[in-house]
């Protein structure tokens, strides 16, 4: 049943998401997590052997919508064969100048003082 | 079923017991939103009313202002909602109160724990993008609250927006307890625990609606309460040398500008979608220059004068539409980091462009 459901875009969204789909083992948890139904369980195409003769799950995990992920890093944070890889961070424009400023990674200073 | 072998946990000394709720009484630290106390062995644990009163409003209104958020804060450990038992589940939030205020209400009449764990005091969301709600801190509370002595089973409920925190395979391994990924929305928690633990679609989508983005505009206004500040200012120069008429020219463009920031701060949030293509800064310096020409048009100023306040207005919604992505529910750090530098020069160059040719339109009189 298709519920709708708005889905948010934004420019350079899914930039640094990536998957290894060998690794994949089709527990689905990725799905479960991500806010923006960017993952998606399809059955394997290509057959079922790995590498070393190892066999696959018969379903694995596609990115449907690239373009809806805001890069929160739950679905890699929660996989547990490393399958996914993305390069957490938060999306905040002072956040990142922050961190320009100071030389440092990203800081929203919100820790402790306030903000978002 | 595949048994889970669970980690005994090392016994605490008293006093670190003592900084987690759920060993004794709270009194006046505990807050007027406890009720009672539930007694279990030698421990008391505090019971939380599901019910807001007018002190939980007015605070919220304070936070949702932008007054005193990073002190707004409950103490964390382990509350009863009901009358929980060992069978009982246990939900896990953050030690934001207006987190802890949302999801308390929504509990009227059921029986469960709630297991509260130190964010400072920030939202579950931000706390575990920042990873203080992360595996780390939560199997040190498991610890500290001994909640494997609570309850007999191994399950936790916790927020699915906390998932960028805490890793399930993780928590699993560290502390025998299993990851429940619950709905977004703590008003779903209920339909929630009844459909058996069982998400619909919706419950797992952040949709950031008008009502969510409105709720965010007072905060966004008192905070750019500088720039506020800086176009009544300007807008005072504006009247030099104070010929005849002066106060007119001062009130129109400090009220363009000032409307500018406003445009940003409140406007943006507000048509967030209806603002055309998805880059903010293109958003706001879109609304920016709508509101610029209208407002100029309005206030009859001479040409040269209401395109340099036009310039100015863009670059300053562009900007503070920029900075909203702090607040967003969808925007990416790769997207926020592209735009940043695609935006920093254009703006800059754009307000000094713009101040520069409404002074000189003012001085030349074009």
């Amino acid at each position: 049943m298709a519920i709708a459901i708005k889905t948010r875009r934004y420019v350079g969204n899914g930039t640094s998401l990536e998957l290894a789909a060998e690794l994949c083992v089709g527990c689905g948890d990725c799905v479960e997590v991500c806010p923006h139904g960017v993952l998606a369980l399809v059955d394997r195409e290509g057959g079922r052997e790995g590498a070393a003769g190892r066999r696959l799950s018969s379903e694995v995990i596609a990115i449907l919508d690239r373009a809806a992920c805001m890069e929160c890093g739950a679905c890699a944070r929660n996989c547990p064969t490393s399958a996914l890889n993305v390069k957490a961070g938060v999306g905040c424009a002072a956040a990142i100048i922050n961190g320009k400023l100071r030389g440092t990674a990203p800081n929203c200073d919100c820790g402790d003082s306030g903000c978002c | 079923m595949q048994q889970v072998r669970v980690r005994p946990f090392a016994p605490l000394a008293k006093k670190s017991q003592d900084r987690v709720a759920g060993f004794r009484e709270l009194g006046s630290d505990g807050g007027p939103w406890i009720e009672g106390y539930l007694s279990i062995g030698r421990r008391s644990i505090p019971k939380v009313s599901t019910r807001i009163d007018r002190r939980d409003r007015l605070g919220a209104l304070r936070v949702r202002l932008g007054f005193g958020r990073d002190r707004y804060r409950i103490l964390p450990g382990l509350y009863a909602v009901g009358s929980p038992g060992t069978d009982s589940p246990v939900l896990v939030s953050a030690n934001y109160k207006l987190s802890f205020d949302t999801l308390r209400r929504e509990l009227g009449g059921l029986d469960l724990w709630l297991l509260v764990i130190d964010t400072k005091g920030v939202n579950v969301w931000c706390a575990a993008g920042k990873g203080s709600f992360g595996t780390a801190e939560l199997v040190a509370k498991l610890g500290q609250c001994r909640l494997g002595d609570i309850v007999a089973h191994r399950e936790l409920i916790l927020p699915q927006l906390g998932a960028a925190g805490v890793s399930g395979p993780e928590l699993r391994k560290e502390s025998g307890f299993r990851a429940i990924w619950g709905p977004v929305r703590a008003c779903d928690i209920r339909a929630f625990l009844a459909a058996g633990k069982k998400k619909t679609q919706a419950m797992s989508r952040v949709n950031f609606g008008l009502g969510e983005r409105l709720l965010l505009a007072p905060i966004e206004v008192v905070h750019a309460w500088p720039a506020l500040l800086a176009a009544l200012g300007l807008g005072f120069l504006a009247g030099l040398p104070f010929a005849p008429g002066w106060i007119g020219r001062s009130l129109s463009v400090a009220i363009i500008l000032a409307g500018s920031v406003l445009a940003g701060a409140a406007g943006f949030p507000a048509l967030l979608f209806i603002l055309p293509t998805r880059s903010f800064s293109i958003k706001g310096a879109f609304l920016g220059l709508l509101w610029g020409a209208l407002a100029s048009w309005a206030f009859a100023l001479p040409l040269g004068l209401a395109a340099g306040l036009c310039l100015v207005s863009s670059a300053v919604v562009a900007w503070l539409g920029l900075n909203f992505t702090g607040s967003t529910t969808f925007t990416s750090p790769s997207g926020a980091a592209k735009e940043v530098e695609r935006t920093i020069w254009p703006a800059a160059i754009g307000t000094g462009a713009g101040l520069a040719l409404a002074a000189l339109s003012t001085a030349l009189r074009f």
